[in-house]
């Protein structure tokens, strides 16, 4: 299993480097030159309007899309250029929540939790079972060992797919949009939980969202990303930004578009 | 409910005044916004269009694609429109379309791609395809490696599953098809072979077509629709659940984990299948010779016995193997490139079909020759 680093790793504080980062599909680009770096111990935010990026860079912070120029550094080592057994290392000590939940389908909770278990330690099945229902009644879900993903609700699902990737104890979990389709008091739980996970473990926490309640209640750091400009327009805790930014959009869209908003529509009379 | 007009008229050289006057809804305006353009494209000295509404009678949408118009006609050229006789409504929510810009590079509209691009592009393609195919087939030599020296892994529940999919389940459409080729082989030999009143060499034909050639073939033809249908839909399924995307951040490899159980089980299971469609093939071309030819059914069997030997079986089995590989790889190469929807899972069952049938098709030929060249 992959928690306790040895101390002189622990010093070094960056965790994740993104530098001159350009995203593309194909020829179009999604955004280009974005530089910032994730702190051991953040809980970082990624934000922004709809459709400029944000599930995009999370691809690529997590190897699944290879960047179109630029890197992602993790621990001073690129990503995209370590030997593919370094790099699975590194893989498995990350869990990812997919805007889906994004069980698999065909087995159960319990199943599904056990899976990275079995694969990667020597646990016994006795001891990976009692990991299981632990995981579970964390998020919540203690008793569900046995359903299965599509006999559950769209919450619940998602909350599974927290066991899940907090199965191997993360020294970096992702989420992206963890709150979307969860009722106000899940959301909140949800929350309550990301933030005793980053203080209690100290794992690093890197968060899609667009809810601005849980912005400023669990992040102090984030990137804002700029679907027109194609690029980061800012940077820094989400506190600090609202009160000291004097960027338009950033603004416009950490006050839900109540100050600004007449500056951001076009000028027909 | 009144006509609707539209008036175009010039109250100074850079000014044109819109009036509009009566109903303008969706089901019944029928003004051309191109002739419209061309004519306000004509005066160069434009620099002001001014719209007049104080007639206008109802209004919804189709109002606002022409103003929709208007405005990006103007915003290129550098004039002023004024909209300040527009009701309140359709002032606001032309302001409401125009508040956020287009996304550069978003809209698609494509011209006419000429007949040649269209052929190098699909050329192009064709090509690509070829080596990913011969990539995966690489890949999935790799898993199997590492699968042999005990590094690869997959649940043996879902092995099961797969093998109990591919094999039993199959079992009566296999049979049904197996008897029905064997007796149809039977009849049409049998109208042949009765001009030289050797209809004992039914037998022969039955036996030697569907050992070598037709038991393979129309057993893998129905389990690439059967099983490599249901590879395609059931990792495109996954893939647009994100199912894949946490297989891969979890370290865990498709190929051994997804690809892998599958090929094996069709490899194991489609040449047991083939045998059972030869034999039923065989009782098929029986059942004709006995009842429709009047053949004893001894005869019939010993004939069939002293026309093949075991060569012949094999052949037909090793062309199984092939076969067992090319459905599973198609099924799982194609439900593997599915796009993240619905409608992309259904192409990737279809495709997963036909390729998996072209290339049968396109390895019986191969085979067939070869054998033949080598005299096996
Ligand atoms: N597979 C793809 N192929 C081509 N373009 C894509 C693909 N996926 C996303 N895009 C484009 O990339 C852009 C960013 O998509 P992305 O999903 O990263 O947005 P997002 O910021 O996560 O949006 P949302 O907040 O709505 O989830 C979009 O404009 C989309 O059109
Ligand atoms: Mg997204």
């Amino acid at each position: 299993m992959a928690q306790s680093q040895p101390a002189d790793e622990v010093a070094n504080p960056v965790h994740i480097e993104v530098s001159d980062l350009t995203m593309a599909y194909g020829d179009f680009v999604i955004q280009r030159d974005l530089n910032f770096t994730i702190q051991r111990g953040d809980v970082f935010i990624i934000m922004g309007g709809s459709g400029c990026g944000k599930s995009t860079l999370l691809r690529h912070l997590i190897g699944l899309k290879s960047p179109a120029k630029g890197e992602v550094i993790y621990e001073g080592k690129s990503l995209w250029h370590l030997p593919p057994d370094e790099r699975d290392d590194l893989l498995r000590r990350m869990g990812v929540l997919y805007q889906s939940g994004a069980l698999w389908t065909s087995m159960t909770l319990a199943e599904n939790i056990a899976l990275p278990l079995q694969e990667y330690t020597a646990l016994s099945r006795e001891q990976i079972r009692e990991l299981v229902s632990y995981k579970l009644s964390l998020v919540g879900l203690r008793g569900f060992e046995e359903y299965y993903p599509a006999e559950i609700s769209g919450g619940m699902q998602k909350r599974a797919g927290l066991a899940r990737a907090m199965a191997l104890d993360p020294e970096l979990l992702f989420f992206d949009e963890p709150s979307a389709g969860l009722d106000p008091v899940s959301a909140r739980r949800l929350d309550d939980l990301i933030l005793e996970l980053n203080q209690s473990l100290g794992t690093t926490i890197v968060v899609v969202t667009h809810e601005l309640a849980s912005i400023f209640a669990i992040g102090n750091n984030s990137v804002f990303l700029d679907p027109e400009g194609k690029t980061m327009i800012a940077s820094g805790d989400p506190n600090q930004l609202l009160k000291q930014s004097n960027d338009p959009k950033v603004r416009s869209f950490l006050t839900r578009g109540e100050e600004s908003s007449e500056t951001m529509r076009s000028g027909i009379v | 409910m009144t006509e609707h007009s539209l008036k175009l008229s010039y109250p100074a050289t850079d000014t044109a005044l819109l009036s509009l006057k009566g109903d303008w809804t969706l089901g019944r305006a029928q003004i051309e916004w191109e002739s419209l353009r061309q004519e306000l494209e004509g005066r160069d000295d434009l620099r002001e269009i001014r719209l007049d509404s104080q007639a206008l009678g109802e209004w919804d949408s189709r109002l606002l694609t022409l103003l929709q118009n208007l405005s990006d006609f103007v915003a290129d050229r550098q004039i002023a429109l004024d909209i300040s006789t527009l009701p309140d409504g359709a002032r606001r929510l032309l302001k409401l379309a125009r508040a956020v810009p287009e996304r550069e590079g978003a809209s698609r509209r494509q011209g006419g791609d000429s007949i040649l691009h269209r052929l190098g592009a699909y050329a192009l393609n064709a090509w690509n395809e070829l080596l990913i195919f011969n990539t995966f087939v690489g890949e999935l030599a790799l898993s199997t490696g590492r699968l042999l020296v005990g590094r690869a892994s997959f649940r043996g529940i879902d092995f099961v599953r797969f093998l109990q999919s591919a094999g039993p389940d199959a079992l009566p459409i296999v049979s049904l098809i197996g008897v029905l080729v064997g007796a149809v082989l039977a009849f049409v030999g049998a109208v042949q072979l009765q001009m030289f009143g050797a209809e004992i060499y039914v037998a022969n034909l039955v036996g030697l077509g569907s050992v070598r050639e037709m038991g393979a073939m129309m057993t893998a033809i129905i389990m690439a629709g059967r099983t490599g249908s249901a590879y395609a839909a059931q990792l495109g399924t996954m893939q647009v659940n994100d199912e894949i995307d946490a297989l891969k951040t979890f370290g865990i490899s498709v190929m051994d984990f997804l690809v892998l159980p599958r090929t094996l089980a069709l490899v194991l299971m489609l040449p047991l299948l083939t045998i059972w469609a030869d034999v039923l093939a065989i009782i098929g071309g029986m059942l004709v010779g006995v009842l429709v030819l009047d053949i004893t059914f001894l005869e019939y069997l010993i004939q069939t016995q002293e026309s093949m030997d075991l060569g012949d079986v094999a052949v037909g089995l090793v062309k199984s193997l092939i076969f067992a590989v090319v459905i599973a790889m198609a099924g799982c190469l194609r439900g593997l490139q599915s796009g993240k929807n619905s409608s992309a899972v259904g192409n990737a069952t279809t495709s997963a079909t036909v390729t998996a049938i072209l290339l049968i098709v396109v390895w019986d030929a191969i085979t067939t020759i070869l054998f033949n060249q080598l005299g096996i």
